[in-house]
């Protein structure tokens, strides 16, 4: 569950994270302002009481969803909304001189957008949406409360089970820890990939 | 106005600049004919880069027009009246424009092949082949077929102004404008870049715009000079007689600062 809750949730971050942060970094006003409003809703509210709200009062407005959908949106949207703030950060810091480029060689920004500004963005953003989908990890036994037998419930039972606390706790310490391993290793793949020259790309230019 | 289109071809009619309460060109008029090589000279802050990229559409306008080719370019017409320009009218106009920058603005993250053969395929729809095959012509035509596969970084400041030059000319505009393409070079290496030039103008009659301090090349290169200063044309015509025997003051005095600074402006 915890795997399943992790990755679902990580593509939930992924999606939001882009499509926030570019219509968050786009000039047109009341899209900007929108999103900007969604973001600081969940970047302002706790993921705790988002979860509860999502899971046992929206059920009052007669919206019911499954509670492994509920754990997945929430917390996707959740770090998604910190990573849209990175996302938007790193397509402001490519130098305007970059865009003025785009528009002397008579791109459309949508061009500009996918084919200058974001393959350069991308660079800055891969360490910071690293920790952000550790932490994601790391936020997962939330989702106990709203009934989901994650990782770290099923541990709480079996300690209750066997008095086991040292060895219980202390295995899935060690699991988080080889989990969040997987990410870091994934995540320098996937830095390595898109800096195919980093210090060509960081170079002067 | 009734513009003459072949003396008219780029118009600037009572232009007016402002940035916030600074005026920086103001009822600014004049006209260039299509082919002409035209130099803009002047003292920085005089307002003749900031007429590059109102062409370029990189600064709006705040009073005034500007026509190529007859047609305005930050207006449409609509019924009998000019209203403002949307991104689908400036698209069409800027088909027509080239800009080669101070800073190059190359694309770091792309060889020097593709920097200048993706452009045309994204804005021109030019088929891959045909773009790299125009793309290695004009790397030939830069001295620089031994750097396609480079990125910018592992060039020199003067190998990424001509890798930026050919990236302009793949694009095949009628109109070129030059920002202070060697300000940011070393000296021994403008040479390099001012040959390019040379070739250009020689080979294609292409209108050519070039704000430059290069006065020498200004002198031998433009057929026209104009002089500005504080937003304003003070003196214009043929090289020979801004550079040698000029009317106005204002210019005198700054072409003596110019010598004075130990450059030729012959």
């Amino acid at each position: 569950m915890t795997l399943l809750i992790t990755a679902g949730a990580g593509v939930v971050m992924l999606v939001s994270s882009f499509a926030f942060g570019i219509a968050g970094a786009s000039r047109i006003i009341w899209l900007k302002w929108s999103v900007r409003i969604i973001v600081e809703f969940f970047r302002g509210t706790s993921a705790y009481v988002q979860l509860f709200w999502a899971y046992f009062a929206l059920p009052f407005y007669g919206i019911y969803v499954d509670a492994a959908v509920v754990g997945i949106l929430v917390l996707g949207l959740n770090v998604g909304s910190f990573g849209s703030e990175v996302v938007r950060g790193a397509i402001l810091s490519v130098p305007r001189d970059q865009i003025e480029g785009t528009v002397a060689l008579n791109l459309s920004r949508y061009q500009a957008m996918r084919y200058v500004v974001l393959p350069q963005a991308i660079i800055n953003m891969i360490p910071p949406m690293g920790n952000l989908a550790i932490d994601l990890l790391k936020i997962t036994p939330l989702v106990s409360l709203i009934t989901i037998s994650d990782l770290t419930f099923q541990a709480q039972v079996i300690r209750q089970q066997t008095s086991e606390t040292i060895i219980t706790y202390g295995f899935i310490l060690i699991v988080y820890f080889l989990l969040s391993s997987i990410i870091v290793h994934f995540v320098s793949r996937v830095d390595k990939y898109f800096a195919r020259g980093l210090d060509i790309v960081k170079g002067n230019h | 106005m009734v513009l003459d289109t072949k003396r008219d071809f780029i118009v600037f009619d009572r232009v007016e600049k402002r940035f916030g309460e600074l005026v920086v060109l103001k009822d600014l008029s004049l006209s260039i004919a299509k082919g002409e090589k035209v130099s803009l000279i002047g003292p920085s802050g005089s307002g003749k880069t900031t007429i590059l990229r109102i062409l370029m559409t990189l600064e709006s306008i705040q009073g005034g027009h500007v026509y190529i080719d007859g047609e305005p370019l930050w207006h449409m017409r609509q019924n009998d009246d000019l209203v403002p320009a949307n991104e689908a009218h400036l698209r069409k106009m800027r088909k027509q424009i080239g800009m080669v920058f101070q800073h190059f603005n190359l694309f770091p993250h792309m060889t020097a092949l593709e920097n200048i053969s993706k452009p045309p395929q994204l804005s021109l729809g030019v088929d891959k082949a045909s773009s790299e095959k125009r793309a290695r012509e004009l790397l030939d035509m830069v001295g620089l077929s031994d750097k396609e596969a480079s990125y910018p970084s592992q060039l020199s400041g003067g190998q990424k102004q001509r890798i930026a030059i050919a990236r302009a000319l793949a694009m095949e505009p009628k109109i070129l404008l030059f920002d202070e393409v060697t300000s940011a070079l070393d000296p021994e290496l403008v040479e390099d870049v001012l040959n390019v030039l040379r070739d250009i103008g020689r080979s294609t009659d292409t209108t050519m715009l070039l704000v430059t301090h290069e006065m020498s090349f200004a002198h031998e290169f433009s057929n026209r000079v104009f002089f500005f200063d504080e937003g304003r044309v003070i003196e214009e015509g043929p090289p020979d007689n801004i550079f040698t025997t000029p009317k106005e003051e204002r210019t005198q005095a700054f072409l003596k600062k110019i010598i004075a600074a130990g450059m030729r402006i012959d």
